[in-house]
C-alpha cells in the first residue's frame, strides 16, 4: 500500500457513507466542544470570588436546632435513685418495679455482683479496643461458647450494645438488591438497620402470615418474568420473637413453613424472648419446638433478660463468622467491658441451673394476664405468655387524649408505689405504635406482688378515666 | 568528622526549609515525578509558602510520600498475593463451613468477599482478634495460640505471654485493676448492680452517686463532662460508636449538606448515612479542597433544584487513629465561621490524649471550645471505660435529650462504667486535689515525643503530627504487615497492623498508641527491636534527613 493511498481512502469513505451521518457527527462534535467548555466555564464561574460574597451574604442557613425546647416532657424522666431490682424507689417513691425489663430478676444477684467485681480486679474496667486490636478478652470468647451452647448452635459473636448489634447484624447480610420482608410493627432497631442497609423491603400486615404469603405470591409472580435476575436477589424475612412495641408472639411454624416454600433466610430478634419463652428460657424456637436450622440466625440482647449490657447473634458458622469483619458496630466498636461479660457469663449459668425461674416468669405471666382480663377499662391483647404487656384504653380516643390519659394513670400507680410507664416511641417511628401502659414481668414476684399490682391498676385507671368522664 | 559537619550543615538547611514553607517533607522527594501514586490527600499548600502566619500544627505534621520502587513492589506483592489465592481455590477445597439446608437460596455473600477472606486475609489472619487475659496496661497478657492449617482455625497452646501493649487506647493509663478509679468502680457496683434494664428516657437510671454526695450519677457525669470541656451542657450514651451512628439523624436530615473528611470513623459515615443528608468527602485535611466544596455549595445550592441548602455540617475528627494526624482547627473555624457552617468535632481519640490539660484538641490549639457548634468523644480511649459523649449548648443537649435514637431505645449506661468516668475525668481535671493527672498528661507528650523522634532518626516513615499520640509506621507491603506484628510478637511487643481494605491498597502500616504507662525502659525496648526489624526487613524508606544526635526524652527544657 503506498502513501498516497493511505490518503485517499478515508475521503473514499466520506463519499461512500450518507450525507445525515457526516452531519450528525460533526453537529456531535460541536456538541461536545460546547459540553467542555461549559463545564470549563462554570468551574470559572465558581471560583469568581464577589459572586460567592454576593451569595454569601444572601444565605441565611437554618440553625442548628430549629425549634430549641426548654420544658419538654423528656427533659424530665422519672428518676430511679435505687438497684432497679423487684423495687424500686422512683422519683423518691418505693414502688414495685413493672417498669424495668427485669424479667429474670438478675440485676439483684450477689454471685453476679461477686463475680463482677472478680473481672474489675483483674481486667480493669474498660476493654480499651475493638475487638480486632487487643480487645479480645478471655471472657468474650467464654461468653460467646456458652451462648452458642445454651442455644444450640455453632457460633455466637458478641456485640458491646445491644441496639447496634440489631442494626449492624442485618445490614451485614441485606444489601442494596435484595429484598427484605418485615414485619409493620418491628421495633426501632430493626429499622435502623434496614435503613443502614439501604435494601429494598417489604412490609406485611402485624403477625398476619397470610399478608405475608400474598406478597410472596406476587413477588413470585414477578420472579416469573425474569427468573435470571430473580435467582440473585437474596430474601429475607426479620421478624422478632416477642414483638417490643405489641407484646405479641410471632406464629413462626407458618412463618418458617413460608420461608422454606419460597426461599427465604429468616433472622429473629429475640431481645424479649430469649431468657423468657420456652422450658429452658432458649427463646421462640424452644416455645414452638422449631428445629435449630430453619432459622438463619437469631439476634439477642444482653440488655433486659440477662441483666447486663450488650448483643449477641448466633447461628451457623457460615452466617455468623461474616459479621467478624462485616458488622459495623463489632469491628469499629471497642468491645463489651469485661465487667459486664462476665455478668452475662454468670447469668447463663444461673439461668442453666435454675430452669424453674423460667416456669415462675410464665406462671407470673399468665396470672397478671388474667388480672388485666378484669379491668374493664382497660384491654391488652398481648400473648399471654409474654414478659412485656401493653394495655391500652378500652374506649379509642386520639393520640394525645390517649397519651394524656396513660401517662396520669402512670402517675398516679407510682404514687400508690406501684411503677408502670408508657414507653416512649420518637416521631422517626415508621408505624408509631398506640400509645399503651407498658408492664414488663418479673419472676421475682409473687401471688401478692401481683393481685397488689392488680389492684393498684384498676384502681388508678378507673379513677383517671371516671374523672374525665 | 567531616561527614558529621556535613550532615549538621544539611539538618540545619532542612530547618530553615521547615520554617518557610512550614512543611516538613521536603522538596527533593515532592520533585519525584510520581506524584500521581500519592492517595492521601496530603496537605499541598506549597503555593501558599509566603503566608505570614505558618500554623503550628502543619509544621509538626508530616506525610512522606512512598517511594516509587516501593509503590511498585507492593503492587507487584498485592497481585501476586492474589493470584496464589486464585490458583489455591482452584485446585484446594477449603475446610470452612458450607451452609446447609439452603439449597437453591440466592448465595449469601459476594463471590470476590469469600475470596479475599479464605485466601488473602487468612494469611495474616493470626495478626488480629488476638485475645488477652489481663488488664490492657501498659503492658498485656496474650493468650498463645498456634494455626496447625495456615490460619484456617487457631488452638490455645495453654500459655500466655506478657507483653509491651502498644495496641490498645489506654492513653492516659487509666486501664488499671487497682487504685481509685477501680475501688470507687468496684464500690459504685456494689450499690446499683451492672445495669438497670431500661432505657434513660423511660426511666432515667440516675443512681445517688457514693462520692458525689447526693448527685445522681448520670447527671453528674453529664456536669462534670460540660465542665471538663469547657461547655454549657453534655449528654451521655452507653457505646461510642453508637454516639455517632444514633445522634447525626437527629441533627443533620435530607436537604443538608455534610463535609466529611475522608478519613473520618465508620461511625461516622453510618450515621450520615442513616440521616439522609447529601455528603460530600473532603482530602484529608485539605483546607483548600474543604473550601472549594464551601464555595460550591454556598453558590450552586442544592443539586437540580438549586435551592439554597438548609445547612452546611462540616464533619471532622480531632486526631484520626489510621493517620496519626491532627485536625486542623484553627483554619477550619476562620471557613466555618466565613461560610456560615457549623462544626461537628469526633473527639475520640483527642480528648484526655491531647492539650496542655488533656481537654482535647480545642486545649491543645488554645481555642474557646464553645467555637465548635457539637463536641462529640469517647470514654474508652483516655478514660478507661466505655460510652460517649456529645457536648455543646444547652439548646443542642436538649435537643438532643428529646430526639435522640440512643436516649429514647437504647439501654442506659451500667452504673460501674460511670463511675470510672467519674473517677479517671476528676483526675485529669485535678479535682481530686493531686497532681497526678498532670502528670499523667506530661508523661503522654513527653512519650510521644521521644518516640517519635526516635522513629524518625531510625528512618522509617511516620504519619501524622508530632504531637498525636497515635503512631502509624508504614510498611507498605501486605506481607510486610504479618512479618512485622509476628516478629513483635516474638519479642514480646504487641502493635497492631492495618492494610487493606482499611487503609488504601498501598499503605499498609503498623500502628502504635501511646500511653502514660509506659516506661523510657519499655520505649527504648521497643525501639531497639523496631530498629532491628528496620534493617532486616529494609524498613527505612524515609529520605528525610537524620538527627544524628541522641534524641533526649526529658527534651523541652524539663528538669525532672
Amino acid at each position: 500500500m503506498t502513501t498516497k493511498f493511505l490518503f485517499i481512502e478515508p475521503m473514499n469513505i466520506l463519499s461512500i457513507i450518507p450525507q445525515y451521518h457526516i452531519l450528525l457527527e460533526a453537529f456531535l462534535i460541536m456538541w461536545l466542544t460546547w459540553f467542555i467548555s461549559k463545564k470549563y466555564y462554570s468551574q470559572d464561574r465558581m471560583l469568581a470570588e464577589d459572586e460567592v460574597e454576593k451569595k454569601l451574604a444572601e444565605w441565611n442557613p437554618e440553625p442548628l436546632i430549629n425549634n430549641p425546647q426548654m420544658n419538654h416532657i423528656s427533659l424530665n424522666p422519672r428518676r430511679i435513685t435505687s438497684r432497679a431490682g423487684k423495687k424500686i424507689v422512683v422519683d423518691g417513691k418505693d414502688c414495685l418495679n413493672l417498669g424495668t425489663h427485669n424479667y429474670l430478676g438478675l440485676t439483684e444477684n450477689n454471685e453476679i455482683e461477686k463475680n463482677a467485681i472478680a473481672a474489675i480486679r483483674k481486667y480493669g474496667v474498660g476493654s480499651c479496643g475493638p475487638r480486632g486490636f487487643y480487645g479480645t478478652v478471655d471472657v468474650h470468647l467464654e461468653l460467646e461458647e456458652r451462648l452458642a451452647n445454651y442455644t444450640d448452635t455453632e457460633e455466637a459473636v458478641v456485640y458491646s450494645y445491644g441496639f447496634s448489634t440489631i442494626s449492624s447484624a442485618i445490614a451485614a447480610y441485606c444489601k442494596r438488591r435484595d429484598l427484605v420482608f418485615v414485619d409493620e410493627q418491628v421495633n426501632f432497631a430493626i429499622q435502623k438497620g434496614l435503613d443502614a442497609s439501604k435494601t429494598n423491603i417489604i412490609y406485611f400486615k402485624h403477625n398476619d402470615a397470610n399478608d405475608l404469603q400474598n406478597l410472596l405470591m406476587k413477588q413470585a409472580k414477578i420472579d416469573e418474568q425474569n427468573p435470571k435476575k430473580a435467582a440473585k436477589i437474596k430474601r429475607f424475612l426479620i421478624i422478632e420473637g416477642i414483638y417490643m412495641n405489641t407484646g405479641n408472639i410471632c406464629p413462626l411454624p407458618e412463618l418458617v413453613a413460608l420461608c422454606r416454600q419460597y426461599k427465604l433466610r429468616i433472622f429473629i430478634d429475640e431481645s424479649i424472648s430469649f431468657g423468657t419463652l420456652g422450658e429452658h428460657g432458649k427463646g421462640i424456637t424452644e416455645h414452638f419446638g422449631v428445629p435449630r436450622q430453619e432459622i438463619d440466625m437469631i439476634m439477642g440482647s444482653l440488655d433486659w433478660a440477662i441483666g447486663s449490657i450488650g448483643g449477641f447473634c448466633v447461628g451457623t458458622s457460615f452466617i455468623i463468622e461474616h459479621q467478624r469483619l462485616s458488622g459495623l458496630g463489632y469491628c469499629f466498636s471497642a468491645s463489651l467491658p469485661p465487667l459486664l461479660t462476665t455478668a452475662a457469663i454468670t447469668s447463663l449459668d444461673i439461668m442453666k441451673n435454675n430452669p424453674q425461674i423460667f416456669k415462675s416468669l410464665r406462671d407470673n405471666c399468665i396470672a397478671i394476664n388474667q388480672g388485666l382480663q378484669n379491668i374493664h377499662c382497660l384491654e391488652c391483647s398481648s400473648f399471654p405468655e409474654s414478659p412485656v404487656k401493653h394495655v391500652y384504653l378500652k374506649n379509642k380516643k386520639d393520640r394525645a387524649a390517649e397519651e394524656q390519659l396513660l401517662s396520669k394513670i402512670s402517675n398516679r400507680c407510682i404514687e400508690n408505689n406501684l411503677a408502670i410507664i408508657t414507653p416512649v416511641y420518637l416521631e422517626a417511628e415508621k408505624n408509631l405504635p398506640r400509645p399503651s401502659l407498658r408492664l414488663c414481668i418479673s419472676t421475682l414476684l409473687n401471688k401478692s406482688d401481683i393481685d397488689f399490682a392488680m389492684n393498684v391498676l384498676k384502681k388508678c385507671a378507673e379513677e383517671v378515666l371516671m374523672s374525665i368522664n | 568528622m567531616a561527614t558529621q559537619a556535613i550532615t549538621k550543615r544539611k539538618l540545619n538547611e532542612h530547618k530553615q526549609k521547615i520554617s518557610r514553607n512550614g512543611l516538613t517533607f521536603h522538596e527533593d522527594t515532592l520533585a519525584n515525578g510520581h506524584a500521581g501514586l500519592q492517595t492521601n490527600g496530603r496537605v499541598q499548600f506549597s503555593e501558599e509558602k509566603t503566608r505570614a502566619e505558618p500554623v503550628k500544627s502543619r509544621s509538626k505534621e508530616s506525610f512522606e510520600r512512598i517511594p516509587f520502587i516501593t509503590a511498585v513492589l507492593t503492587h507487584l506483592g498485592f497481585y501476586i498475593l492474589m493470584f496464589l489465592g486464585f490458583i489455591n481455590q482452584l485446585l484446594f477445597t477449603p475446610k470452612v463451613a458450607q451452609e446447609h439446608h439452603r439449597e437453591g437460596y440466592a448465595p449469601l455473600y459476594e463471590n470476590f468477599d469469600t475470596f479475599y477472606l479464605r485466601y488473602v486475609y487468612r494469611r495474616v489472619r493470626d495478626c488480629w482478634n488476638r485475645p488477652i487475659c489481663s488488664v490492657p496496661g501498659a503492658t498485656v497478657t496474650l493468650k498463645d495460640r498456634i494455626t496447625k492449617d495456615y490460619g484456617w482455625t487457631f488452638q490455645f497452646t495453654g500459655t500466655t505471654s506478657e507483653c509491651v501493649n502498644l495496641g490498645s487506647y489506654n492513653y492516659l493509663g487509666f486501664a488499671e485493676a487497682n487504685g481509685k478509679c477501680a475501688d470507687q468502680s468496684i464500690e459504685t457496683l456494689k450499690k446499683f448492680g451492672c445495669a438497670s434494664c431500661s432505657s434513660r428516657l423511660e426511666l432515667d437510671t440516675v443512681f445517688l452517686s457514693l462520692y458525689l454526695g447526693n448527685m445522681p450519677i448520670h447527671e453528674e457525669l453529664e456536669q462534670l463532662t460540660a465542665r471538663f470541656l469547657g461547655v454549657e451542657d453534655a449528654i451521655v450514651f452507653g457505646m461510642g460508636f453508637a454516639t455517632n451512628a444514633l445522634n447525626l439523624p437527629s441533627l443533620v436530615s435530607k436537604g443538608c449538606l455534610v463535609l466529611s473528611d475522608e478519613k473520618n470513623h465508620a461511625s461516622l459515615i453510618l450515621g450520615l448515612r442513616l440521616s439522609g443528608a447529601t455528603v460530600r468527602v473532603f482530602k484529608h485535611n485539605n483546607m483548600k479542597h474543604l473550601e472549594k466544596y464551601l464555595k460550591t455549595a454556598v453558590v450552586f445550592g442544592q443539586p437540580g433544584s438549586g435551592e439554597p441548602w438548609k445547612k452546611i455540617v462540616i464533619i471532622v475528627e480531632g486526631v484520626y487513629s489510621m493517620e496519626g494526624s491532627i485536625v486542623h482547627l484553627p483554619e477550619i473555624l476562620q471557613l466555618k465561621k466565613k461560610y456560615k457552617a457549623y462544626l461537628y468535632l469526633d473527639e475520640a481519640h483527642s480528648t484526655g490524649a491531647l492539650g496542655e490539660h488533656g481537654r482535647g484538641v480545642c486545649d491543645y490549639y488554645k481555642i474557646d471550645p464553645r467555637e465548635v457548634d457539637i463536641l462529640m468523644g469517647t470514654f474508652t480511649k483516655s478514660f478507661g471505660s466505655a460510652g460517649g459523649y456529645i457536648a455543646g449548648t444547652k439548646t443542642l443537649i436538649n435537643h438532643l435529650r428529646i430526639y435522640s435514637h440512643a436516649h429514647t431505645y437504647a439501654s442506659a449506661m451500667s452504673p460501674p462504667i460511670a463511675q470510672q468516668i467519674i473517677t479517671s475525668m476528676k483526675i485529669i481535671a485535678g479535682e481530686d486535689g493531686t497532681d497526678d493527672g498532670k502528670r499523667r498528661t506530661k508523661q503522654l507528650a513527653r512519650n510521644t515525643r521521644y518516640f517519635r523522634r526516635r522513629l524518625n532518626q531510625i528512618g522509617v516513615i511516620i504519619y501524622g503530627n508530632e504531637d498525636s499520640p497515635v503512631v502509624p509506621m508504614l510498611v507498605y507491603l501486605f506481607s510486610k504487615i504479618g512479618a512485622v506484628v509476628r516478629t513483635l510478637t516474638t519479642y514480646n511487643i504487641a502493635a497492631v497492623g492495618v492494610g487493606f481494605p482499611a487503609t488504601p491498597l498501598m499503605e499498609g502500616r503498623i500502628r502504635f498508641c501511646l500511653s502514660a504507662a509506659h516506661t523510657k525502659q519499655q520505649l527504648d525496648y521497643v525501639l531497639l527491636h523496631i530498629e532491628r526489624l528496620a534493617d532486616f526487613l529494609g524498613l527505612r524508606y524515609s529520605r528525610k534527613i537524620r538527627d544524628p544526635m541522641p534524641i533526649e526524652y526529658y527534651s523541652d527544657g524539663e528538669t525532672e
